[in-house]
C-alpha cells in the first residue's frame, strides 16, 4: 500500500468546558484508504470530524489534513477536501443539474469542467429523467449517493464522510459502497464515520472510540483476531461495553 | 467573483421558485399602500354630538347650526339637563357635550360675552383633543360672526382685531395620506431587507446547507455579498412597486427627486440588511429569528415616527428614535415625497444612514463565523 500521509493528528482535542469531546486523538490516515472512524452516538465521532474539516477549531493537539495545519490554513483545507454531513445538505428548491453546478462553481471548477462531469455523474447515477428535477422529489438514497457524488464532484484529496448511509435501504448502502470503492480507487482517501458493523469490515482500516478517545486502530482482520471476535460486530461490542457516554 | 456569480445565480433560483415570498413581495405593498392610509385615519368626522341648550335664543340657535354644518359633528341628543348629557355620554353614545347656559344671547349683548361649557370624553384622548379644538374653532367662527353683525354699530366695535388665518406648507390640504404613504413605503422597504434576509440564512442553518458552504472555500465576504445583494434588490423593487402604486392610487409623486430618493433607500437597505444578517448569526431556528425581528419591527414602527410623531415624544424617546434607523428613511421620505428636499437637505442623514450600514455589517460580519 502506498503509505502517504494525508492525515496526521497529534493528541487532538476538543472541549467544550468541562466536557472533554475529543481526547487526545493521535492517528494516521494514508492516501487511497478507505478509513472506518467507529463509535457509539456521543462517542465524539462528529466532534473529531468537524476539527479536522476545518470548521471547529481545535481546543489543543495538532493535526494535518493533505499537508495544512487545522489552525492555520483552514482555507487551503477546504479546497482539498469534500464533505457530506449526516444531515442531507443539498438544497432541496434547486434541481439536481442546479446543485452540481452550485457546488462545482463554489469549488472554482471552470464552466467547461462543470458540463462534461455533471452530465458525466448524472448518467453514473442514472438520473437522466430526474436531472431537471427538484432535489426535494427525490427518495433518500438517491440524495444520498448525489450528495456523494457532489461531494467528490471537484476531485479532493480527502472525502469525509459524516454516517452517510443513514436510513437507506441495504441495496443502496451496497451500491453506496461501490462508489466509495470506486472513489478510493481513483485515489481520493475516504474518511468515513458509520454505525453499521458491516460496513466497517469493508474498511481498510478503522478506528473505534469511546467516551471521547481512540480505543482501537487496526485493519478489521487484525482487530478481529486480537479480540478473539468473528465479527466486527464483537469487536465492537468488547471493545464500546465499558462507554459511559451515549443516548 | 465566479463564485459569488454561482451563489447569486443560487439565490435568485431560490427566490423565483419560492411562488409564496414571490406574490407576497408584489401583492404586500399594494395591499398595504391602500389599507393602511385609509385606516390610519387621523381626519375626525362624525363626532357624537349632545347639545344642553338652556336659552332658546336666536344665538344660541345660531351656535348649534354652525356645529351641525361644519361636517364634523352629528348631533346625535338634545338634553335638557347637563346631568342627562353626562348619561348619554356614559351610554357612550355621545363624545361632546356643549352646554349653553341661560341668558346666553342676554348675556352677549348686554356684556359683550357669555361663557359655554365644553365637556368631551377623554377615554381616547387623542379623539377628545381633537373634537375640542373642532369646537373652539367654530366657536371662534361664531363669534367673528357676530362681531361683523355688531360692527354697523360702531360705538361697540371697540377692540381691533386679529385674525389668524393657516395656511399648510407641503400638504395645503391637510391631506393626512400624504403622511402616512411615504411612512408605509419606508416599512415595506424594512420588512423585505430585514425579515427576509434573517430568516433566509437561519433557514440555511437549519437545513445544514451552511454547513456544506462552510466547508467548501467560499470566503466570508462572498457569502454575506451572496445574501445582501439578492435581498437589497428585492427591497428596490418594493419601493419602485410602492412608488408605482402610491402615484396611481393617491396621486403621490415626489417632488423631490427620485435620484436622491432611492440613493438613499439603497444605503437604508445596505443597513437593514446587515442589521437582518446580524440577527441571523444570533438565532439557531426560524422561529428564533422571527421572534427578534418581530421584536425589533414593533419598536421599529412605533419609534420611528409612522404614526406617533416623534416631535410630541417624551426626551428618552426621542433620543431612542435617534438609534432607530427606520425613523430616518421615513423622515427622509416624507422630506422628499412631500417637501421636496435636494441633498443638501438630506447631507445630514446620509451621514447617519451610512454610518448604521458601516456598524451593522461590520458588527455583522465579525459575528458571522465559519468556525465554532
Amino acid at each position: 500500500m502506498n503509505k502517504e500521509i494525508v492525515i496526521k493528528t497529534n493528541k487532538l482535542t476538543k472541549k467544550f468546558g468541562n466536557f472533554i469531546a475529543a481526547n487526545e486523538l493521535t492517528f494516521e490516515v494514508y492516501k487511497g484508504e478507505i478509513f472506518g472512524f467507529l463509535g457509539a452516538n456521543g462517542a465524539g465521532k462528529t466532534t473529531a470530524m468537524k476539527m479536522l474539516i476545518g470548521i471547529s477549531k481545535p481546543s489543543f493537539g495538532d493535526a494535518k489534513i493533505a499537508g495544512f495545519d487545522v489552525y492555520k490554513q483552514t482555507e487551503q483545507i477546504k479546497r482539498n477536501i469534500g464533505y457530506m454531513s449526516q444531515k442531507f445538505s443539498l438544497y432541496e428548491d434547486l434541481t439536481v443539474k442546479e446543485n452540481v453546478r452550485l457546488f462545482g462553481g463554489i469549488y472554482g471548477l471552470s464552466d467547461k469542467e462543470i458540463e462534461s462531469k455533471s452530465e458525466e455523474l448524472i448518467n453514473k447515477l442514472g438520473m437522466q429523467q430526474e436531472a431537471d428535477k427538484l432535489v426535494a422529489s427525490l427518495p433518500l438514497g438517491w440524495k444520498q449517493k448525489l450528495s456523494f457524488s457532489i461531494a467528490i464532484f471537484h476531485s479532493p484529496k480527502i472525502v469525509f464522510l459524516d454516517e452517510p448511509t443513514g436510513g437507506v435501504d441495504p441495496v443502496t448502502r451496497r451500491q453506496f459502497w461501490d462508489m466509495i470503492y470506486e472513489a478510493a480507487h481513483n485515489g481520493i482517501t475516504v474518511f468515513v464515520t458509520t454505525h453499521y458493523m458491516d460496513e466497517a469490515e469493508y474498511c481498510d482500516r478503522v478506528s473505534i472510540m469511546v467516551d471521547g478517545v481512540i480505543k482501537a486502530l487496526d485493519s478489521p482482520k487484525n482487530l478481529k483476531s486480537e479480540n478473539n471476535a468473528k465479527s466486527m460486530d464483537e469487536v465492537f461490542l468488547i471493545l464500546a461495553r465499558g462507554a459511559k457516554r451515549g443516548e | 467573483m465566479r463564485t459569488l456569480k454561482f451563489l447569486l445565480r443560487k439565490e435568485f433560483l431560490q427566490i423565483f421558485r419560492n411562488k409564496l415570498i414571490l406574490r407576497m413581495i408584489f401583492i404586500m405593498p399594494v395591499l398595504q399602500l391602500i389599507i393602511l392610509p385609509f385606516a390610519a385615519n387621523y381626519e375626525m368626522k362624525n363626532i357624537l354630538l349632545s347639545i344642553v341648550d338652556r336659552d332658546h335664543s336666536e344665538y344660541s340657535r345660531k351656535l348649534i347650526n354652525k356645529f351641525t354644518s361644519s361636517g364634523y359633528f352629528k348631533l346625535t341628543n338634545l338634553s335638557s339637563s347637563y346631568a342627562d348629557a353626562l348619561n348619554v355620554i356614559e351610554e357612550d353614545k355621545a363624545d361632546l357635550i356643549i352646554d349653553i347656559p341661560q341668558n346666553f344671547e342676554k348675556d352677549l349683548l348686554r356684556d359683550s360675552q357669555s361663557k359655554i361649557m365644553i365637556s368631551a370624553n377623554a377615554i381616547n384622548g387623542q379623539t377628545a383633543g381633537l373634537a375640542v379644538s373642532y369646537s373652539n374653532t367654530i366657536i371662534r367662527e361664531f363669534n367673528n360672526e357676530i362681531r361683523t353683525e355688531w360692527i354697523q354699530q360702531p360705538r361697540l366695535n371697540s377692540q381691533p382685531v386679529i385674525e389668524i388665518t393657516s395656511s399648510n406648507w407641503f400638504n395645503p390640504r391637510m391631506n393626512y395620506k400624504y403622511f402616512i404613504v411615504p411612512g408605509v413605503l419606508a416599512l415595506l422597504v424594512t420588512l423585505v431587507g430585514f425579515i427576509l434576509t434573517s430568516l433566509n440564512i437561519v433557514k440555511e442553518k437549519e437545513t445544514g446547507t451552511i454547513e456544506q458552504l462552510n466547508v467548501s472555500p467560499i470566503k466570508k465576504y462572498q457569502f454575506i455579498l451572496g445574501k445582501l445583494i439578492p435581498f437589497w434588490i428585492l427591497g428596490m423593487v418594493v419601493l419602485i412597486i410602492g412608488f408605482a402604486v402610491s402615484f396611481v392610487i393617491y396621486g403621490i409623486f415626489p417632488q423631490g427627486s427620485f435620484l436622491i430618493g432611492f440613493s438613499f433607500a439603497g444605503i437604508y437597505l445596505i443597513a437593514i440588511l446587515g442589521f437582518g444578517l446580524l440577527t441571523s448569526t444570533f438565532a439557531e431556528t426560524q422561529q428564533q429569528a422571527m421572534f427578534i425581528a418581530y421584536f425589533f419591527m414593533m419598536i421599529f414602527v412605533l419609534l420611528g415616527g409612522l404614526f406617533a410623531p416623534i416631535e410630541n415624544m417624551p426626551d428618552w424617546a426621542k433620543y431612542l428614535t435617534y438609534i432607530n434607523p427606520v425613523s430616518y428613511l421615513i423622515e427622509v421620505m416624507r422630506m422628499i415625497v412631500l417637501k421636496g428636499s435636494g441633498f443638501a437637505d438630506l447631507a445630514k442623514h446620509f451621514g447617519i444612514i451610512t454610518m448604521f450600514a458601516v456598524v451593522l455589517n461590520v458588527l455583522a460580519i465579525l459575528n458571522y463565523k465559519k468556525t465554532t
